[in-house]
């Protein structure tokens, strides 16, 4: 009689197996649709029967219209162009200081102190409390560091570096783990061929660690680009065309967030902001592994 | 019982105090954090010639080896005492260029280890890391020591293509062109058919007896049959567990058919070790 429970709880088992993916796939695929739908609703034109050929023509200029026009009433009309640039220029700010820092500190855990070294575990211990820290924290903390102290104000400058230090953690364990992967045995042949310590690392080490270097920066820039909390309290909500990095500048997840909770009658094109940080964020990721092959073969290839 | 403890024994004799010692090791006692891994090791190796250095795993033979390169300077905790000079340089003296002594000794991995870029950019990126060659020359070493090596009609039409889909023997041959390009004086061989099939290793060990005319060779080998082929000098390490010492050292002929110290003959007779 064993028998029969056995193969019961072998069967729950393999369903709940079988389950547990198909819920996530589900709820991905939900979201999606959901989005693709009701985004793309906000760009279909009103009159139209039938969606015919002069209704996709419509629908493309109104896409275009949407990504090159100002924000008309709060958000409401208009397009988002200013948001896209403020957007652009947070991430530019964001990479441009992060890089540096990132892979300075990852090339010194991996190449320059021992794996077990105190120094080195301090500063390990550090960034995996920092990559845990909320978002909102990380807002209060460059709204008091680079709005009031170093007197940026709300400023694009702000934003992008509070997001700097709020990446940084992600970006520098993925690049020290990619340091990490390269084998020993290429170093030790490195140096035995007459290498010095930074040739090796900027020959040997650094194009064997590249593939890994840009999935932490993808990662790094997808997870900036869906900041909203952290960049509340620094780069600020003003959705003009921004002058200069010492403007303040609205973000795009900072335009959906408002307009879906804030402003009356701003979920067509909240929607509609979405489903482009959507397209945006699969943009990145195509490009990412895109250049990664390029990356990958441009080493055998180059001569 | 066989006496383990010999420190006395310097291993250096007559007939080759007269050769050319093209690298010379006195006193040589090397420790990794607080256990010692060689002690008190005095050796020469002569010019233009093949020593193998054997004895069991964990006799330091190894280590001797990264001494001669300074690639211990890699390993943290590693401590080195002692004299190793090739020619007038001291290898261990902290005002040694130790880029430019690893140029003059090259070094050969158990397992193969090229870079996994293109088998030119093998070949090329020590080159350029030299510095004084341009364009052309570069080109023209790359194929010259391919030649020497008898890897370039295997690979003329292929240089572009990834180092690591070559075979295992191909990859190790590469490895010592990598070494030869930059026109060493010493070649440091770490087991080098250690990770090969046996007729992959036959080439290789033919390779070594080829260069042997023009460079001081130090082959470290598990293999007593090879040590037998190649060498013209055989030294013993022997580790009782509180770091390696020199049993024994002279021609391969007297190690191997005469052996002074039973230690020796134990293990050159496979009874030992």
């Amino acid at each position: 009689m064993a028998r029969p429970d056995a193969r019961w709880s072998a069967r729950a088992l393999e369903a709940a197996v079988w389950i547990a993916p198909a819920i996530v796939a589900g709820m991905f695929l939900w979201l999606l649709g959901d989005l693709l739908a009701r985004g793309v609703a906000a760009f279909l034109p009103r009159e139209a029967d039938a969606f015919d050929f002069g209704a996709a023509i419509e629908l493309g200029r109104n896409i275009v219209a949407f990504l090159t026009s100002a924000p008309e009433r709060a958000g409401r009309g208009g397009g988002i162009a200013p948001i896209l640039v403020s957007t652009g220029l947070i991430l530019a700010v964001c990479i441009a200081a992060a890089l540096p820092f990132g892979l300075g500190t990852a090339l010194f855990l991996s190449e320059f102190v021992p794996l077990r070294s105190r120094f080195g575990t301090l500063v390990r211990r550090s960034l995996d409390v920092l990559a845990g820290v909320p978002s909102i924290v990380f807002g209060l903390f460059g709204n008091a560091l680079f709005c009031r102290l170093l007197g940026l104000r709300f400023s694009i400058l702000s934003g992008g570096l509070t997001l700097a230090c709020m990446v940084l953690p992600l970006l520098i364990r993925t690049a020290e783990e990619s340091f990490r992967a390269v084998p020993i045995s290429q170093r030790h042949a490195a140096a035995a061929a007459g290498f010095s310590q930074w040739s090796t690392v900027f020959r040997i080490v650094l194009p064997q660690a590249a593939p890994g270097l840009v999935a932490g920066l993808i990662l790094g820039i997808g997870r900036a680009l869906a900041e909203t909390a952290a960049l509340i309290f620094t780069s600020g909500y003003v959705d003009r065309m921004p002058g200069s990095l010492l403007d303040s500048g609205r973000a795009l997840s900072i335009h959906i967030y408002d307009l879906s909770m804030n402003v009356p009658g701003g979920n067509a094109h909240a929607y509609a902001s979405a489903l482009v940080l959507i397209v945006l964020l699969v943009l990145i990721n195509a490009a990412a592994r895109w250049s990664t092959m390029r990356l990958l073969h441009g080493q055998e290839r180059r001569a | 019982m066989i006496d383990l403890d010999r420190r006395d024994r310097t291993g250096r004799s007559a007939d080759e105090a007269n050769a050319a010692a093209a690298l010379s090791v006195t006193g040589l006692t090397v420790r990794y954090g607080e256990s010692i891994a060689l002690r008190d090791v005095t050796l020469d190796f002569p010019a233009r010639s093949i020593t193998a250095v054997i004895g069991p795993s964990g006799c330091g033979k190894t280590t001797l080896l990264s001494c001669l390169n300074r690639l211990t300077d890699l390993i943290p905790s590693c401590r080195v005492e002692g004299q190793v000079r090739l020619g007038d340089t001291a290898i261990h003296d902290s005002r040694t260029d130790v880029v430019a002594l690893r140029r003059r000794v090259g070094m050969i991995f158990q397992r193969p280890t090229p870079f996994p870029f293109s088998i030119r950019r093998n070949l090329e990126l020590p080159l350029r890391e030299h510095g004084g060659l341009d364009k052309t020359e570069i080109a023209a070493r790359i194929e010259q020591t391919l030649r020497e090596i008898g890897l370039w009609d295997e690979v003329r039409d292929r240089l572009d293509r990834p180092a690591p889909t070559l075979s295992g023997g191909q990859q190790q041959r590469l490895c010592l062109a990598r070494a030869l390009a930059l026109r060493p004086e010493v070649i440091l061989l770490d087991e080098p058919c250690g990770a090969l099939d046996p007729i992959s290793a036959g080439v290789v060990e033919d390779l070594i007896l080829n260069l042997r005319e023009r460079y001081t060779i130090v082959i470290v080998t598990h293999n007593l049959g090879q040590a037998k082929r190649l060498a013209d000098r055989v030294a013993l390490l022997w580790s009782d567990g509180r770091g390696g010492t020199l049993i024994e050292h002279g021609s391969t002929a007297q190690v191997f058919d005469a052996p002074r110290d039973e230690l020796t003959a134990a293990y050159v007779s496979g009874r030992l070790g």
